[in-house]
């Protein structure tokens, strides 16, 4: 009798040891703004979660969660639950990551293109994708023939007029006729904009299409019209085998992974960080053999230089639309002028929606 | 063969009950796909019902969301008892927050008592105003105020787009579509420390109780259940129909805009992009599923509140895909419709024989 007694007394005792080291384990939580299944910006977060996972350590997501009010009670629940690191992959998740940080600093917290680190245990990361557009430009320079680049803009904050002037550079540089033409569809992801905003450039001439957005209905557009285009987030080579050229691919795995380590290990610091070619953030896609092995190339040869910092995206001269000098020859744009930067160099067509 | 005949009389009883088991009838269909995705049901119905609204902060985040679901659903349950079919309490909600936001804005860095009930008068009105573009066309040129309502949501989100994008975004901002934070003044006090349900659930439960006296213990609540039941009837009882259109879709488009406001002032702060997640549809289901009747609204909002709490808490514990919270809105209103006819009318087995008419 009394065996049986000890028995079930060290089996509850052993169940509850075991409930307590899974509550114990180190997590780490994602938020993210669209389905995982969107090909783009989301596709990539989690294709960086799965890393985190791979790696040995445990993770947790919820996908679709609204930028408004929502926000906060996930954030909070991911926190409440026993998650000790969480990145929130939108903009809009700023003030709820923290506010919730405020309340839990023992979690650390990590938001995706923001600039707000109100407590010690929020840090802020970006990708300079521009440093992809640099590469776009190049090609988009040799291979339009209409000298007319379309380009698809979500939102005008800096990071889209970012890309925008550093294609635009780019492509002059190897051709000063070409014009860049810009339709804000204010999304990030709706296929059915994207696809009119495409139909409506490659009306107005373009023979090549670029995007700012996050479906893959852009391209797919412009495989059937015939055109050039480029992928954006993730490779989308399979949805336009024809058109595209090649795409910038957000590489978040190796930041999620170094920085899950440290967070389980106790090396974490807050930082902001900002990656590109050099460390891997942003990656291309293999090259589209139909450009020729010179531009290929060529290409290569530039994507090299940007990574060791022998060329960057904004050498001087550099003018806005009216002429104005922005950055003098010779030198390069600095980090504070690129994160706030709100005019077009000359070249874009139209005005930024103000 | 079958055939279906309107039954001549429905217990009031089984009336108010059938909802309950529209719940009850999802909760098994959910426990049978949990089940089918490799789930323990319990388990999952735990986590999906149970666990959300385990703490206080639970509690507070299901009463936070079923505050703006219930005060539309009120709203148009006054349109649709009196056959008035309103379907843009969403764009109501967007054009009340751009209102109220805007005074908002415009008395940013205002101390004063008068701030707050300022702006949400102003976002009363402006849903109101919003929700009288389809009632006028409605009585004067005789449109169909299902597609007019819908189509102006679109005009409303759009209008929205603009202003945090242009002229009302943030100076500091970095050009990201939003607007400044309001100023405390312009804020609903936050009932608890530390959670954050806020003075907007007294404006629904005021306007439910309204609801309830308006609809049941005045002469306009009866015209508008008459209405509803025949609209000949009404006519030939001498009722102003065309008054009671433009009236119940002001009192809809009333509420709608109060918690538009309610969410800007509330949880939210400020004016961005994304200030409903489409509360103005899925009140359409709490309505129903509340049969009209300020009090089952209440206790409707709050079962599909939890729906979306749900869906969280089951998609971080188990990884359910987060759309499992619409699987379950849709089923609950399809259990209700469907056993809603079984209530109206029978079916009957008449066997193999001919047809006798």
């Amino acid at each position: 009798m009394y065996k049986y007694l000890l028995r079930l007394l060290v089996s509850v005792l052993l169940l509850f040891g075991f409930s307590m080291n899974a509550y114990a384990e180190f997590k780490v939580g994602f938020v993210y703004v669209g389905p995982t299944g969107d090909h783009g910006w989301t596709y990539q977060h989690d294709e960086g979660r799965k890393a985190v996972e791979a790696a040995g350590i445990k993770t947790t997501y919820v996908e679709s969660v609204p930028e408004g009010a929502d926000a906060e009670r996930v954030i909070r629940q991911l926190a409440q639950s026993g998650h000790d690191l969480i990145f929130t992959t939108s903009f809009g998740y700023m003030d709820p990551t923290n506010k919730v940080a405020k309340d839990f600093p023992n979690v650390k917290f990590e938001h995706a293109t923001g600039y707000k680190r109100e407590h010690s245990n929020v840090s802020t990361y970006s990708a300079r994708f521009y440093e992809g557009r640099t590469l776009l430009g190049h090609m988009a320079g040799k291979m339009t023939k209409t000298n007319v680049i379309g380009y698809i803009a979500s939102f005008p904050i800096p990071e889209v007029i970012r890309g925008i002037n550093a294609m635009t550079l780019a492509a002059q540089k190897v051709n000063p006729n070409i014009k860049t033409k810009i339709v804000w569809v204010f999304t990030w992801y709706d296929p059915g904009k994207e696809s009119e905003a495409a139909q409506a450039l490659i009306d107005q001439g373009a023979d090549i299409i670029m995007q700012h957005t996050d479906s893959t209905a852009p391209v797919q557009v412009a495989e059937k019209a015939g055109v050039w285009s480029f992928g954006q987030a993730s490779d989308m080579q399979r949805f336009a085998p024809k058109s595209i050229l090649t795409s910038i691919i957000d590489d978040w795995a190796p930041y999620y992974v170094e920085r899950s380590i440290a967070a389980r290990d106790g090396t974490w610091k807050q930082q902001d960080t900002w990656h590109g070619l050099k460390e891997g953030m942003v990656a291309m896609a293999p090259y589209n053999s139909a450009m020729g092995g010179g531009l290929v190339k060529e290409v290569e040869k530039l994507q090299k230089d940007l990574a060791s910092g022998k060329a960057h995206s904004f050498t001087g001269p550099i003018y806005d639309q009216k002429g104005n000098l922005l950055v003098a020859k010779g030198k390069v744009a600095d980090d504070g002028m690129l994160a706030g930067m709100n005019v077009y160099v000359k070249g874009v067509e139209g005005d930024i929606p103000k | 063969m079958i055939k279906i005949e309107r039954r001549n009389e429905t217990s009031n009883l089984i009336y108010f009950l059938t909802p309950i088991l529209a719940i009850f009838l999802t909760l098994v269909t959910g426990a049978i796909i949990f089940y089918l995705l490799g789930f323990k049901p319990l388990e999952a119905l735990k986590f999906f019902f149970i666990t959300p609204i385990s703490d206080l902060y639970g509690l507070s985040e299901l009463l936070l969301k079923a505050t703006p679901l219930c005060l539309i659903a009120i709203g148009l349950s006054f349109c649709f008892k009196s056959n008035n079919w309103n379907i843009g309490a969403e764009g109501q909600l967007t054009f009340g927050g751009i209102v109220g936001g805007g005074v908002a804005l415009l008395f940013y860095n205002h101390e004063g008592f008068y701030v707050l009930p300022l702006i949400i008068l102003a976002g009363a009105f402006g849903g109101m105003v919003f929700a009288m573009i389809p009632a006028i066309l409605k009585i004067y040129f005789n449109t169909n105020e299902i597609l007019v309502s819908l189509m102006l949501v679109y005009v409303s989100k759009l209008l929205l787009d603009y202003l945090v994008v242009g002229p009302w975004s943030n100076p500091e901002g970095f050009n990201f579509p939003e607007t400044r934070q309001f100023s405390d003044s312009a804020r609903l006090p936050i009932l608890f420390e530390g959670l954050r349900i806020h003075a907007g659930i007294f404006i629904a439960l005021v306007s439910v109780f309204l609801a309830w006296v308006i609809l049941f213990k005045t002469y306009l609540g009866f015209q508008i259940k008459v209405s509803g039941l025949s609209l000949k009837t009404a006519k030939y009882a001498g009722f102003k129909g065309k008054t009671m259109i433009l009236l119940v879709f002001m009192v809809s488009g009333a509420c709608a805009g109060l918690a538009g406001v309610g969410e800007i002032t509330g949880p939210i702060g400020q004016l961005h992009r994304m200030i409903s997640p489409e509360y103005g549809f899925t009140a359409i289901i709490v309505a129903f599923l509340g049969r009209l009747n300020p009090i089952g609204i209440v206790f409707a909002s709050l079962i599909v509140a939890l729906t979306y709490l749900g869906a969280e808490t089951a998609q971080i514990f188990l990884q359910v895909p987060k759309y499992t919270g619409q699987v379950f809105q849709g089923m609950i209103l399809f259990f209700l419709l469907a056993s809603d006819f079984l209530l109206f009318f029978r079916i009957k087995f008449l066997g193999f024989k001919r047809y006798e008419y």
